[in-house]
């Protein structure tokens, strides 16, 4: 059985599908993906599907309800490298994928997240200077 | 006496040519600046020629027959070409009307003392005059037809240019109507360079389209909806306060879409995402 690979990077899941997703490997994949979440304390996930030439709404359908369900488990989810057809397709297909950020590439995608979680991490800095302010 | 018409026009030929190359000069919508008389009198011989050449005695109502084939030729190719001159529809029917006055004019001067005969031998040429006419003019709006399909095909080719404005900043002018054929082209070209160029903001400018109404709109999303999912942020500029004004009365949803009203405005934003500042320099002399 296939099994698409989910590396930690840091504080992030990378995921690269490299082959075309039937549903079986798709639904592994959404379970496999949550249980990493839960398991690593992940912030963000970042989906490459660069190599995805062919969709349908089911594929768009997990992809978003991957990022819904990570972004309960509080991680953000980003996808990266799409190709035009593939966006044509889920637009046509009425699925804007609302709620899942997105990226031209790996890098940006990685700047992307960094910068979501940068935001969270300079806002409790600010607050714990505060409070030094006020103990000083 | 029976004298048949095709016999009489065939020998009446010349007479007719100049009768009706008189009609066409005395025409007050006579086209010297798109057509030269000798051009115009070679082209009426032709016709001529051919259509005296081919007549004889039973094909006058059968305009289907293969000994037409060669006249509807010589008149589709002059049509055509009128066409593409640019010719009136009303000129181009003069020029066959004209020819028909000429040919009863011959008719009548040449019967003279049989009515009933001239008013039998008139019908016929009547008849065959307007199935020609018939056909002119539908070669002419044929032409008329090719003429605008080919201009559509250049608009569409010509109108979609993606336009790389600033580092990481496509422009892409819309000028036109937006059908669902363009917005396909529109949509694929932009996309294509976004994933070239790697850029990370687009601006639809709509300055040039005339009307949104709700299925342009709707395309309008979709482009912009397209492109958040590649990763890159799109802007609608160039939204003139009638276009602001329908879209509201239509009650269509803008508000997740960053719209402002200049490509100016539109760049401003996008330096500002990007972190770029546009400075003054204050020139110090020596």
């Amino acid at each position: 059985m296939d099994k698409i690979p989910i590396l930690r990077m840091g504080a992030f899941l990378l995921v690269t599908i490299q082959v075309d997703l039937y549903d079986r490997l798709a639904l592994n994949l959404e379970a496999d993906l949550v249980q990493m979440v839960n398991k690593t304390n992940a912030k963000g996930v970042l989906i490459d599907i660069s190599a995805v030439s062919i969709v349908d709404s089911f594929m768009g359908r997990i992809i978003g309800n991957i990022a819904s369900m990570s972004k309960i488990l509080d991680a953000e989810t980003v996808v990266v490298g799409m190709q035009p057809a593939v966006a044509i397709t889920l637009i046509e297909l009425g699925l804007p994928l609302k709620g899942v950020h997105t990226a031209l590439d790996m890098e940006k995608g990685m700047n992307l997240l960094r910068s979501m979680i940068d935001v969270d991490d300079e806002n409790e800095d600010l607050e714990s200077e505060e409070n030094d302010f006020i103990t000083e | 006496m029976t004298l048949n018409t095709h016999t009489l026009l065939q020998k009446k030929k010349k007479t007719i040519l100049e009768l009706w190359m008189k009609n066409q000069l005395a025409d007050e919508g006579l086209r010297e600046d798109l057509i030269s008389n000798e051009e115009l009198r070679s082209q009426s011989e032709e016709l001529i020629t051919a259509l005296v050449g081919n007549l004889s005695g039973d094909n006058f109502s059968n305009l289907e027959s293969d000994e037409w084939s060669p006249v509807i030729e010589i008149l589709g190719g002059i049509a055509i070409t009128r066409a593409r001159q640019g010719f009136s529809p009303r000129e181009t029917g003069n020029f066959v009307f004209s020819l028909k006055d000429a040919i009863l004019d011959v008719l009548q001067q040449e019967i003279t003392n049989d009515p009933a005969t001239l008013f039998v031998e008139s019908q016929k040429v009547n008849k065959l005059m307007d199935s020609l006419s018939v056909v002119t003019f539908e070669t002419f709006i044929k032409g008329r037809e090719e003429v605008i399909l080919r201009q559509t095909d250049e608009i569409t080719e010509i109108s979609t240019p993606v336009i790389r404005v600033w580092e990481g900043i496509l422009a892409l002018p819309i000028i036109g109507t937006l059908d669902s054929a363009r917005t396909q082209i529109v949509m694929e070209n932009l996309l294509q360079e976004i994933v070239e160029t790697g850029s990370s903001i687009a601006i639809l400018d709509i300055s040039g389209v005339p009307a949104v109404d709700s299925l342009v709109a709707q395309h309008l999303i979709k482009t912009v909806s397209a492109t958040r999912l590649m990763g890159a942020e799109c802007i609608i500029s160039g939204i003139r306060p009638e276009i602001a004004q329908t879209v509201v009365h239509l009650g269509i949803d803008l508000s997740n879409i960053i719209t402002k009203a200049t490509l100016a405005s539109a760049l401003a934003y996008s330096f500002k995402v990007m972190r770029l500042e546009v400075k003054k320099v204050t020139v110090t002399k020596l």
